[in-house]
């Protein structure tokens, strides 16, 4: 494998990493399989996409990214605990609307192109490194930023409201129990979620300038198999959570790396999504049931 | 410390339908402050309902219900929980089975405070705790980092009450709280409800099917059978109550309706 090859499996999966943590957070803790980012994923993009085409500073179209998610986020949330409609509609509903918001915040062209102009590789602080150190310099950006996000999330879930959104996902009678509304806490959780899947969108987009409106595409896919494939291999490790689910993404974008290094036509990748995640399912399944004997 | 008060409650489940379930009809029930209270009653006879209308899981068709001078008919469930212990007949409600001792204690530490960006952990509570858990002998005081899926069903009984009664209340609710316990278990929990009670002088209502708790236990006794309270003794009338005598009514109402 040539560097060309591996800076690639990096880069992507490290900005994967980020949509990972935010799955985390939305399946892992709160119990929710949330559909939403299949919308808010390519929602960052294209947002990043089209500010930055407007000639906003890319540090400030990320961050408005990263809102625009959040918001996303807590209308699945408000859908679902507001009135009361299921956890999967309820992201069936925000991804739907959301094809449309993303086709009007792109001006209604399908993919948002944005050559040449500053992203947050080419403006400060990012610009004060050399273009190459082995790898881009775009790697070392995006490995700055996961690790800083992480960190964060880190803090977060040690705060006592970090606790509590750990509690709400295992037992809501408890978090009602302590005199806490139990539906405000799983919106803002699904706020969080959402805000990092927009924010992995919005880089992802700065890397290849431009933005596709069907890059949400398997999304959901991708992360949940980045993340139960993380937990299951390193679940019993004493790697944070947020760890492991950017090593499960960056594992999973090499194994897809590796089928398309085998010749596998690109016709076949969500095809191949799909059996990575069922295969996830089942050796998560395998190794609990293992455990449990023991 | 308040009084109870449910006021011409009338409940049924699914109205306007062939299957539909009257359970309460013009109900009313009033429980002195401090009384520690047991229920009694088959199944379907309105106990548990009574529970959660009390609770906020359940509204009534129409009635009041009062704590103390607070009207609780319309609040959410997550605000009279602010004043409301309840522990459930299943050990798993009242405690976060991936936490650990120490992080379900925390959380119900902070009850009453926000949920913000402290660290959620602090360090000089620790001895605090340890203390709080030695009271229950359950040699919980040396699990403190231990996740509480990974305790026995005893044990996560008296840690939820342990976490229910930590805060001051103002009624403290027991749902079957020691039906899904094995007689050992079930006993221990059941004096350290009585020494939890009579420490914090709280009003209590205590459902269970145990004939013998119900008789040993609490100031007062209710019976309760389709929507209605058969027997209500308090005091020296209810401690001439012997298990034998409760089971004997018990089974005249329950071959009344053909059981």
């Amino acid at each position: 494998m040539n560097l060309g090859i591996l800076e690639t499996i990096l880069r992507e999966g490290f900005i994967y990493g980020i949509l990972a943590m935010g799955v985390y957070i939305t399946y892992k803790i709160l119990d929710f399989p949330d559909l939403s980012v299949e919308g808010t994923f390519p929602l960052g993009a294209c947002l990043c996409a089209s500010l930055i085409a407007a000639g906003v500073p890319a540090w400030i179209a990320l961050l408005c990214s990263l809102c625009a998610g959040a918001i996303a986020g807590m209308i699945t949330g408000l859908l679902h605990v507001r009135l009361k409609i299921s956890d999967l509609l309820s992201g069936i509903l925000v991804m739907t609307a959301l094809w449309s918001v993303n086709l009007i915040v792109t001006g209604g062209t399908a993919i948002k192109q944005f050559f040449g102009l500053p992203t947050i590789f080419t403006s400060l602080p990012a610009s004060l490194l050399p273009e190459r150190m082995g790898f881009s310099r775009k790697l070392y950006v995006i490995i700055v930023l996961v690790l800083l996000i992480k960190l964060v999330l880190d803090w977060f879930l040690q705060t006592k409201l970090g606790l509590i959104l750990r509690a709400e996902g295992d037992n809501d009678s408890f978090v009602t129990g302590l005199g806490v509304d139990s539906g405000k806490i799983r919106i803002f959780g699904l706020s969080i979620g959402n805000a990092l899947a927009a924010l992995s969108g919005g880089i992802l987009a700065q890397v290849s300038e431009n933005a596709d409106i069907n890059m949400g595409k398997g999304i959901v896919v991708l992360a949940l198999a980045s993340v139960i494939l993380g937990s299951t291999l390193l679940g019993k490790t004493k790697l944070k959570p947020t760890t492991i689910a950017v090593a499960g993404a960056l594992l999973y974008k090499l194994c897809l790396q590796v089928a398309l290094l085998l010749k596998l036509p690109s016709n076949y990748l969500k095809l191949l999504m799909a059996v990575l995640l069922t295969g996830a399912i089942l050796l998560d399944r395998v190794k609990s049931r293992k455990e449990a004997r023991s | 410390m308040s009084s109870v008060r449910l006021e011409h409650i009338h409940k049924s489940f699914q109205p306007r339908t062939v299957s539909e379930t009257v359970v309460f009809k013009d109900f009313n029930l009033e429980i002195e402050d401090g009384t520690f209270v047991s229920v009694v009653g088959s199944n379907g006879s309105g106990k548990t309902t009574m529970l959660n209308m009390i609770c906020g899981n359940v509204d009534p068709d129409s009635g009041k219900i009062f704590l103390g001078d607070t009207d609780l008919t319309h609040l959410p469930a997550y605000k009279r929980t602010a004043r409301i212990g309840r522990v459930f007949q299943d050990p798993a409600k009242g405690t976060c089975a991936s936490l650990t001792v120490l992080e379900n204690l925390a959380l119900a530490d902070n009850k009453g405070q926000p949920y913000g960006f402290r660290r959620s952990i602090d360090e000089k509570r620790m001895d605090v705790y340890r203390h709080q858990l030695q009271r229950l002998h359950m040699g919980l005081e040396d699990k403190l980092h231990v996740p509480v899926g990974h305790l026995s069903g005893g044990q996560r009984q008296a840690l939820a009450l342990l976490i229910a009664t930590k805060s001051p209340l103002d009624l403290l609710v027991l749902d079957e709280h020691t039906a899904a316990l094995d007689p050992k278990s079930a006993e221990t929990v059941m004096k350290l409800t009585e020494e939890i009670v009579r420490k914090e002088q709280v009003t209590t209502i205590m459902v269970t099917h145990n004939l013998r708790f119900a008789a040993e236990y609490g100031d007062r006794l209710v019976m309760m059978h389709e929507g209605k309270s058969v027997i209500d003794s308090l005091g020296h009338d209810k401690s001439s109550y012997k298990v034998s005598d409760l089971l004997d009514t018990f089974n005249r109402i329950s071959i009344e309706c053909g059981n």
